[in-house]
């Protein structure tokens, strides 16, 4: 018979269809670089955009004007002592020193307008100069003084100039005044120590993001002191020695949904066990931090699990077999090997737990917190609070401010993963 | 089994101090709190902040925006430092809150207004600035209207879908307004302000109240539409002055603060024949314009450190006068006798029923 004739006709469909798999491959290829690159073009424009609003936020517009440290002013009684120098009128002294630079200007309404054009923290700024160095009274110096935030917004470029002359909330005057500034080389952009290492304000060139910085920290610190050892313990316990019944299933199932909960029902119970029956101090990163380990807990169990389960059993005969006890199996051979799982599902919930706002609104830390908190009891609010209370503030200032936050934030975030990782790294090893 | 491992010990030390941490007792405050009216709290922040400017000794107070039933809820919650010393209201206290607060012990309450505000329809600079009365508000943005907007008519669901079928000089494109969440206080001032009163210039809607109950006409004439014509567009005032700027057709309602602050890009609707301006707000001409209130518990004054400077600080001239910081946030200050009263309660803590 013809025994040719099938081999041929096999090698063909083969030849046939493997252009059809080879181009189904890259075809596939294809779809995943897309995605990859939709990914990323995704966060490059979300990147862009945080940066690009907020970079010029670590900026503020500064006016060099001569100011009289005039004694009179300060020390009106002439003590020296530091008491009644802190209670100097140090607001005048900021006006004078902006009249002074246009000695032109009269009347009350113009001479409003002008003082308006430098922040209401241009006083405290000169305190401060006097606390550090009382020989300044008496004498002139030139002083870089805080601009106001429509100054700033203009100097920017966010307001926009009218036709006629003015710009928003900058009226003619002021406009005429800052372009004779500019031209005297009197306004430039320093780095804006203020918003790095102050607390919030209500003035946007003042708002600082430090308070909410350390507020985050504060509460990261608890909820991590409270959700690692309780996840871990947990996890090893339900891992390594519960018996397999209808109980631990229970409990199982339970930590799963309870993974899945919405966090603002943790804000409730919060509200009602924490501060209600507990009575802790509302506004504050112990609750807050409390809070959020309950709610990074289920995540922390699930994640050590796996990673525990993924440890290989003979890592446990073996230990077995040279005669170590359970504890020892656990402790000295599976939790170590089982960390780099465990440290990952901890950085996890933790990031989740820091970019957390709505828990934080049932238990008052959704607040206007000008000090920097020191410790777990003082009221303190977080970043991503602090983000969602600048984009709600009308002052236009506010939106380069609410960008740059955002920015504080990531690096927050960053910085924890590696830390994170780096410890991963240390305990990472291989069989 | 426990015992062999050190670790183990070790976590439960650490777990024992988180713990134990839960123990602590309430310690005495030494920082005024305050909570209530999101609306209020541009200009109670401002304040604590300068109070704490000027006053070295007190530490700046925690200002929380809870809404100003919220605020009320956990202000009459009791006396004693877990308990706010301050709430701040976008609307008077209710009899029910002030028996609410008697029954938990809060009997002497010192009621400070502050000012005016006043809320606003605003569109974008590149439209045309709108013309209208109470009576179409209403007709635009109520869930049923009675039929052919005429008087007397049955009242059927709001069937307007641009705004010139209500009226020829209003403007012929879509009714669409962004404006705050029911969860809001504007929310409530722009129902019972604009929406009540255009809802009662037809009589027969006003005659409900009498003849089926206040409840009937509360569903009447509060009700907002539902079919996509108004949407609730967030506590985020900053994001419908971003929406209206990209959508000219559009209109926004929110406080007159933002309208300020954000003059060059949107403008407000002239509302019964009156512009929302600083001085018609400030001479109650403007008719969709609410008082705000902050309320002090006596029994605190003395107890927590600072609520009597705090108030001081709050009625003084600089701070609530016609060129005091609260005006550049948007408070519209009331008249001078006013003014005058209620610097007066504050400084002599008078109480309600005084």
């Amino acid at each position: 018979m013809n025994n040719d004739q099938p081999a041929i006709s096999i090698a063909d469909t083969v030849a046939k269809g493997l252009r059809r798999r080879r181009a189904a491959e890259i075809r596939l290829r294809i779809y995943g670089i897309a995605a990859i690159s939709f990914v990323l073009m995704a966060l490059v424009v979300l990147l862009g955009s945080i940066v690009s609003k907020g970079i010029s936020a670590f900026q503020q517009t500064h006016i060099a004007v001569l100011v009289n440290f005039d004694r009179e002013k300060i020390d009106p009684a002439g003590s020296g002592k530091i008491e009644d120098l802190r209670r100097g009128d140090y607001d005048g002294i900021a006006r004078n020193s902006m009249r002074a630079a246009f000695p032109g200007v009269s009347g009350r309404r113009n001479r409003r307008a002008l003082g308006k054009m430098i922040s209401s923290g241009a006083g405290d700024q000169l305190r401060e100069m006097v606390m550090a160095n009382p020989n300044l009274i008496g004498t002139r110096q030139r002083v870089w003084l805080l601009a106001s935030d429509e100054i700033d917004m203009l100097n920017k470029g966010y307001a926009r100039r009218k036709p006629d002359g003015s710009a928003t909330k900058v009226s003619r005057r002021q406009v005429a005044w800052y372009d004779a500034l500019v031209v005297k080389g009197a306004v430039e952009r320093h780095l804006n120590w203020r918003f790095l290492t102050g607390g919030d304000s209500r003035e946007p060139e003042q708002a600082g993001v430090w308070a909410a910085v350390v507020g985050s920290a504060l509460t990261m610190i608890i909820t991590l002191m409270l959700a690692f050892p309780l996840g871990v313990a947990a996890a090893i316990y339900l891992q390594e020695f519960a018996p397999k019944n209808r109980w631990t299933d229970i409990i199982e199932v339970n930590i799963n949904n309870l993974a899945a909960v919405p966090s603002i029902v943790f804000g409730l119970l919060g509200l009602t066990v924490i501060l209600g029956f507990f009575g802790l101090p509302r506004s504050t990163p112990l609750v807050g931090g409390i809070v959020l380990a309950l709610m990074t807990l289920p995540t922390v169990i699930i994640a050590s699990r796996a990673a525990l389960m993924s440890v290989p059993p003979s890592i446990r005969e073996a230990a077995r077999g040279l005669g170590a006890s359970s504890s020892q199996v656990v402790f000295h051979h599976v939790l170590p090997l089982a960390m780099p799982g465990i440290m990952t599902g901890t950085i996890i919930g933790m990031a989740r737990a820091l970019g957390e706002t709505a828990p934080l609104l049932m238990i008052g830390m959704v607040a206007f917190i000008v000090d920097v908190p020191s410790k777990f009891e003082d009221a303190a609010t977080v970043l991503p609070v602090q983000i969602y209370l600048w984009a709600d503030s009308p002052e236009r200032g506010f939106v380069e401010k609410t960008a740059a936050a955002t920015m504080i934030l990531l690096v927050f975030l960053l910085a924890m993963n590696a830390a994170a990782i780096l410890l991963r790294k240390k305990f990472e090893r291989k069989w | 089994m426990l015992k062999a491992s050190p670790t183990w010990g070790r976590i439960l030390i650490i777990v024992g101090l988180a713990v134990g941490a839960f123990a602590s007792p309430a310690q005495a405050r030494d920082q005024i709190k305050i909570v209530g009216s999101s609306t209020v709290f541009p200009f109670s922040t401002a304040v604590a902040e300068k109070f704490a400017r000027s006053y070295r000794k007190f530490k700046a107070p925690v200002v929380e925006s809870t809404g100003s039933g919220g605020g009320l809820k956990l202000f009459c919650a009791g006396l004693g430092v877990r308990h706010p010393d301050i709430t701040n209201a976008s609307r008077r206290i209710k009899t029910s809150e002030i028996k609410r607060c008697a029954k938990n012990g809060v009997t002497k309450i010192i009621e400070i207004k502050i000012g005016y505000d006043g809320i606003v329809l605003a569109n974008s600079k590149k439209s045309a600035q709108m013309k209208i009365s109470l009576r179409h508000l209403y007709l635009a943005l109520a869930k049923v209207v009675p039929e052919g907007g005429k008087e007397g008519g049955k009242l059927v669901p709001n069937p307007y879908k641009r705004w010139s079928q209500i009226d020829p000089s209003l403007p012929n494109v879509r009714i669409e307004v962004l404006g705050p969440p029911p969860t809001s206080g504007t929310r409530d001032a722009f129902v019972e302000l604009a929406m009540e009163n255009g809802c009662k210039t037809f009589a027969h809607l006003n005659a409900i109240k009498k003849r089926e109950g206040k409840r009937k006409f509360k569903a009447v004439c509060h009700g907002i539409r539902e079919d996509g014509h108004w949407i609730d567009a967030g506590e985020n005032d900053n994001l419908i002055v971003q929406k209206l700027e990209a959508n000219p057709n559009a209109f926004g309602v929110f406080g007159y603060g933002f309208l300020d602050q954000n003059d060059d890009k949107v403008q407000g609707a002239i509302v019964g024949g009156t512009s929302p301006t600083f001085e018609n707000i400030a001479a109650q001409k403007y008719p969709v314009s609410r008082s705000m209130y902050f309320y002090v518990k006596k029994a605190h004054v003395g107890r927590i450190p600072g609520i009597k400077e705090y108030l001081a600080e709050f009625t003084s001239e600089k701070a609530w006068g016609p060129d005091g910081y609260l005006g550049e946030k948007g408070l519209i200050p009331m008249p001078k006798a006013e003014r005058a009263r209620f610097r007066n309660a504050g400084k002599k803590l008078q109480t309600l029923r005084d």
